[in-house]
């Protein structure tokens, strides 16, 4: 009889995932239509004339006629749009006017700076959050507590482009041990190599993740204690599981979920914030892509970059939504 | 535990959370009392240059010296604070009036309009203010009002979620039932019973957004998409002074620390405020 009732629970389980998953896929697919649809629309539609914006002031009617018909501006708006989709789709994305070469080959190129950077300031948040997070929750009232709870107070509140200058102030302008921005490149032809790259990827790294490891440790601190008054937490430890036992099998899987939602949510954070520490750093990344693309009044560019930032914040939350129901099953259910 | 002992704890806790708002009610005070004294006196005129006198160290004519073109560095800063508190002001403001009207639409109507206003903010959180004003600033230029309008946008989905949450609570309460049950209309309950209270929820949330679009603000105009030139501003001080890093780094010290100091003010603000509101969250700690 128990046999019977655990197969019908694990096969009603399996048609729940089934149908979350369906939701979870069909709400990512939309979000990132209604994306595409309203940047489309601003950049696109909005201006009117995007050849007349890129031009600026000094444009004359021919010169305006000749670059909307270069560019395919003069095509009706529900055309460019699909066909916009259909490049994104097959990774062309048009010719940038400023660089006159390939928006693909430009982004292309400026990813290999921005991924890396937000890949090493993912990590060093996690390392310093749960660290700080888990030290203050195992001293929770005492002085240590209160210090590292104080100090992650004063990290939420700084602007991490100002830290970013304070760290060249004293790393580069004193100390001398970093360069105070720019980015000698992967490979070792072009002067660089993966050493001096990843060194001119410290300081920006840990610009961005202090600020942001400030207020995870906060949340990774919460979750833990509130985790650790779980009846089960007590029942495991009289079971007789060593402390560390419990921390890594019981109370760091079960604080996840509320750690995993709020890291969700500063993977955005994370992503403007790289858009503005690469400006400070001179770093040339899609941050200063996009700027550089503004100044030039290259639209398409600008259209491409943002679609591509929106769609990874997208993405990202996407992820989070499915790695729930790989930490918690309870939620498969819940969410069907 | 037994009682005796987490009484006095207690205690301590909740001193130490009200301390926390006196420290923030102070800071803030402090920067509204400097942007008010701002249009009757500043040490001088913050946007008069004076080349001759540029890059000059702390002395008692100009308390933390002068910038690259001379500008008196407290002057600047104290007129600055009004940008700061103008864009918090806006955007939290924008924020507020179509977040929480969509999120209280939401808890009363509920069903496909529920739907549509959740998905929809759901969706915004896709553009972080920065990408909106990255785009309004591609078509329509850089400016003050393109970063309030970006940051305000950003704000709509935050009041909007919490504000349909709230309200939900509120609204299956006893006395909401009984005003129904007294005949009162959906459009009364809502502004004499719901709204009253989740009052208090809705200004912790607005102290906390004030100090992200005071960041947001400040980020913006370092990139140069906000407050543009001669306008002093928080973000564009570190801006400028980033150039000088070498000859004067001082510069690039004040502007952050009066960035920092507002935010954590209305940061530990919005905390202190939340625990006098709920004591039991206090507790909960």
């Amino acid at each position: 009889m128990r046999h019977h009732k655990n197969l019908r629970a694990r096969g009603r389980g399996g048609t729940d995932i089934g149908f979350f998953l369906f939701k979870r896929v069909a709400s990512f697919v939309a979000t990132l239509l209604a994306a595409s649809l309203v940047i489309f629309l601003v950049l696109d539609v909005l201006p009117g004339s995007a050849a007349e914006v890129m031009l600026g002031d000094s444009a004359t009617p021919e010169s305006v006629a000749a670059l909307s018909k270069k560019l395919g501006l003069d095509r009706p708006a529900p055309v460019r749009y699909l066909d916009w989709m259909r490049g994104l789709s097959v990774g062309d994305l048009g010719t940038s006017v400023a660089y006159n070469a390939p928006i693909a080959e430009i982004v292309g190129e400026r990813l290999a700076v921005t991924v890396p950077l937000a890949l090493m300031a993912m990590a060093l948040t996690t390392v310093l959050a749960f660290a700080l997070g888990l030290f203050a929750a195992a001293r929770h009232g005492r002085a240590a507590d209160v210090g590292v709870m104080a100090a992650s107070q004063v990290g939420i509140a700084i602007p991490n482009f100002w830290f970013a200058i304070l760290l060249i102030l004293v790393f580069a302008v004193k100390l001398r041990w970093f360069s105070a921005g720019g980015f000698p490149g992967w490979s070792v032809e072009a002067g660089g190599g993966p050493g001096p790259a990843l060194r001119a990827l410290v300081l920006p790294a840990v610009a961005l993740a202090v600020v942001q490891a400030a207020i995870l440790a906060r949340i990774v601190r919460s979750a833990v204690i509130d985790v650790q008054r779980e009846d089960f937490v007590r029942t495991a430890r009289a079971k007789g599981v060593s402390r560390r036992g419990v921390l890594w099998g019981h109370v760091l899987r079960n604080a996840m979920v509320p750690v995993l939602t709020i890291m969700g949510l500063q993977f955005a954070n994370l992503l403007t914030g790289t858009v503005v520490i690469e400006n400070v750093f001179s770093l040339p990344g899609l941050g200063r892509l996009v700027f550089q693309a503004i100044a030039n009044r290259d639209l398409l560019v600008v259209r491409d970059v943002v679609m591509l930032l929106a769609a990874a914040v997208v993405v990202i939350n996407f992820v989070v939504d499915l790695l729930y129901v790989v930490i918690d099953p309870r939620l498969r259910v819940q969410s069907a | 535990m037994t009682g005796p002992t987490v009484i006095p704890r207690r205690r301590s806790r909740q001193h130490w959370w009200r301390a926390n708002f006196v420290v923030g009610a102070v800071l803030v005070s402090a920067l509204l009392a400097l942007a008010l004294l701002s249009f009757v006196w500043t040490p001088w005129p913050a946007t008069e240059l004076d080349i001759p006198n540029k890059l000059k160290p702390p002395s008692a004519a100009h308390w933390l010296g002068t910038d690259s073109l001379g500008r008196d560095i407290v002057s600047l800063l104290i007129v600055g604070s009004r940008v700061s508190i103008a864009v918090g002001l806006i955007a939290v403001g924008i924020g507020m009036t179509f977040g929480v009207g969509l999120g209280l639409l939401a808890a009363v109507r509920r069903g496909w309009i529920e739907e549509a206003v959740m998905r929809l903010s759901d969706f915004a959180f896709a553009f972080p203010a920065l990408l909106s004003a990255i785009m309004l600033a591609a078509i329509y230029g850089p400016g003050l009002v393109t970063s309030i309008v970006a940051i305000g946008i950003f704000n709509v989905p935050v009041f909007a979620r919490i504000t349909r949450a709230s309200a939900l609570v509120v609204r299956s309460r006893e006395f909401v039932l009984a005003a129904r049950a007294l005949g009162k209309g959906e459009g009364r309950i809502t502004l004499e019973h719901v709204l009253p209270n989740i009052a208090a929820i809705l200004i912790v949330q607005a102290t906390i957004q004030f100090a992200v679009a005071i960041l947001a603000e400040a980020a913006l105009s370092y990139l140069g998409l906000g407050t543009q030139p001669p306008t002093p501003s928080w973000g564009r001080m570190l801006n400028e002074a980033q150039q000088q890093l070498f000859r004067a780094p001082m510069l690039a010290v004040y502007p952050g620390a009066a960035i920092a100091l507002t935010v954590l003010g209305l940061n530990l603000m919005g905390d202190g405020l939340r625990d006098i509101f709920d004591p039991r969250l206090t507790q909960r700690r």
